[in-house]
């Protein structure tokens, strides 16, 4: 592990004294995925650091949201494996092989990677307030009173502080997304992952929910962030990691990939989007 | 076409019998309250109904073949209420257990086990196709199949012997039946409701690692009841009266008590069955309360606002109508 983590600091680009001896914030190797006859991931080597924000590009069907969902084991790899903070996940060693994790092995590994969906998937019979304490009660970190006490801190965090007793059907889809935002703080997690959380929204209801994703990229936590806001990329990406057809066909600062794209594939997605 | 067609002046089409729709026809008073659309055969409906209603209760009242003194006076005797008490009694097991196997059985199927699935599954498929009545009988005559029951190591000792007929009193039998048919059917009311919860809802679930079990009961449930519960009052509707059968495993039920009296008060039997008629139907009644508002409770956050009950609506139709008249008085 800890041989391939200073090897790809090297593509690292942040500036951090302590990249080479701190383990990668998400680590995905060799990794491999079918369904059925399609190779949605065909080999993808990525690293992202501690503190850095990645931006995941590429056109629909691509492999970016596998990629992502691999990393809290929602998908299971064929090939290769990830870690996140130096733990393998999904997987342990076994020897020279991996073995297959429990499935409550698994649960609690999730508890320390926050995930907000495209489509919010808040639970509509619970208030936002609910949503938000509901796991750190469940996974038994602190009691109801503390959990209801953190999970209005976050909804004030995330500008929601009027809407602790609101279902989720009677916000906004931006309010809806903030609300996962903050359930997904809620544990505390090293690496938060965002899949395309404002492909679902109204276009002027991007911005609140972007101006969060900003906050929490200035706070330090790790982020790896499915998107097509390339603006949001430019603005706040440490990386950004073009895909396409499930390989990584190029990545670097966005001032690289972006403005000076050198791959065609890379060239044609952007003269698209833009 | 051609000939009916109006006659057009540049792009307006006039229509030259009504003189308003004219373009500078009489100018438009915008303070005028737009007049609301009648409903004429709204009101010719209402009527008709009222007139065959009314004619109804007229025939139910007036026909003494209905003999309303008798059912007056079998409706709350001791042995009709006795025999109530046996048909709630085996109806609340009944359901009860039926609920209890309908889960475990759902959550068979639902597994990846597949030899869990296969003999949900077989289960389900044995019990819908036999008829009640059958396994009913079926069980009456158990103790002839096995006269003992025993607790033990499969296929090895036994540690407690129990004597089939000492056990299966009629009550036993009739609650064993009515449970093993009714799980087969809550099976399948609770497998629906589970899968009728969004896929989503289970990912944002193991996303955030929420424990198994904490994932069923607090995330899955709720929303599965949602479907789940019209689903089973249908079925315990059914269940209710089901139990009219288990008068043919000799225990003397609602139906059952009718029955037996009847043949003792031939005269009577008809407003017995009135008797049986009203409380099956005051039963259902109270369930189908009982149902609207455990729906109200499940649909916390599926809709913006809550519907009012109909009481409330009640109570501001009458206002609204009081308004109305009061309006019309003043006219």
């Amino acid at each position: 592990m800890t041989t391939d983590a200073t090897t790809d600091t090297a593509t690292a680009t942040t500036l951090d004294p302590l990249a080479d001896v701190r383990p990668a914030a998400v680590e995905v190797h060799g990794a491999h995925k079918w369904f059925g006859a399609n190779h949605v991931l065909a080999g993808i080597d990525l690293t992202v650091q501690p503190g850095q924000v990645a931006v995941i590009l590429g056109p629909s069907g691509s492999g970016k949201s596998t990629l992502l969902r691999t990393v809290n084991h929602l998908e299971k790899l064929d090939r290769g494996h990830v870690s996140v903070n130096g733990e393998l996940i999904g997987v342990r060693r076994h020897g020279g092989r991996l073995k297959e994790l429990g499935e409550r092995a698994i649960l609690r590994q999730r508890a320390g990677i926050g995930f907000v969906f495209q489509n919010f998937n808040l639970f509509p019979h619970l208030t936002a307030l609910e949503n938000v304490a509901a796991a750190p009660v469940a996974t038994g970190r602190v009691d109801k009173a503390a959990a209801r006490e953190l999970a209005a801190e976050l909804l004030a965090r995330v500008g929601l502080a009027d809407k602790n007793g609101a279902y989720p059907r009677q916000l906004s889809g931006g309010q809806q997304q903030r609300v996962a935002i903050a359930r997904a703080l809620a544990l505390r997690p090293g690496v938060i992952l965002f899949d395309e959380p404002t492909s679902a929204l109204d276009p002027e209801l991007v911005g609140e929910v972007l101006g969060v994703i900003d906050d929490l990229a200035s706070t330090g936590t790790t982020l790896v962030v499915v998107t097509h806001e390339i603006g949001f990329a430019r603005r706040v990406a440490d990386l950004v990691v073009f895909l396409d057809h499930g390989v990584v066909v190029e990545q670097g600062t966005p001032a690289e990939v972006l403005d000076h794209p050198r791959h065609p594939r890379t060239r044609d997605f952007l003269a698209k989007v833009l | 076409m051609g000939g009916t067609e109006p006659p057009r002046t540049g792009t307006t089409l006039v229509r030259p019998d009504d003189p308003t729709d004219r373009p500078g026809g009489p100018p438009l008073d915008a303070s005028e309250r737009v007049v609301p659309l009648r409903h004429p055969w709204r009101w010719i409906a209402t009527v008709v109904v009222l007139i065959v209603s009314a004619q109804i209760v007229h025939g139910l009242v007036t026909n003494p073949f209905f003999q309303w003194d008798r059912f007056a006076y079998w409706f709350a005797r001791p042995v009709i209420l006795d025999a109530l008490l046996i048909t709630l009694k085996v109806t609340a097991l009944s359901a009860v257990f039926g609920l209890l196997g309908g889960v475990v059985l759902a959550l068979c199927r639902l597994s990846r086990s597949p030899v869990l699935q296969i003999t949900s599954w077989g289960y389900i498929w044995l019990f819908r196709s036999v008829p009640l009545i059958v396994l009913l009988l079926f069980l009456y005559n158990f103790s002839a199949l096995y006269p003992t029951l025993g607790i033990g190591i499969p296929f090895g000792p036994t540690f407690v012997e129990f004597d089939e007929a000492a056990l299966a009193t009629e009550i036993v039998i009739a609650v064993v039946g009515l449970s093993l048919n009714e799980a087969a059917y809550a099976a399948e009311v609770v497998r629906g409701g589970i899968l009728a919860v969004d896929h989503g809802q289970h990912e944002a679930a193991a996303a955030l690692g929420l424990p198994r079990r904490y994932q069923f009961r607090r995330i899955v449930a709720p929303q599965a009841l949602r479907s789940i519960v019209p689903n089973y009052v249908n079925q315990l509707i059914n269940l209710i009266k089901a139990t009219s059968l288990v008068f043919y495993v000799s225990l003397l039920d609602l139906f059952g008590q009718v029955q037996s009296l009847g043949s003792t008060y031939p005269g009577d039997i008809v407003p017995l069955l009135i008797v049986a008629t009203v409380w099956y139907v005051i039963l259902t009644s109270l369930v189908s309360v009982a149902q609207y508002y455990i729906e109200r409770y499940f649909a916390r956050g599926a809709v913006r606002t809550m519907p009012l009950t109909p009481w409330q609506k009640l109570r501001t139709g009458v206002a609204a109508l009081r308004g109305r008249i009061a309006a019309g008085a003043l006219r």
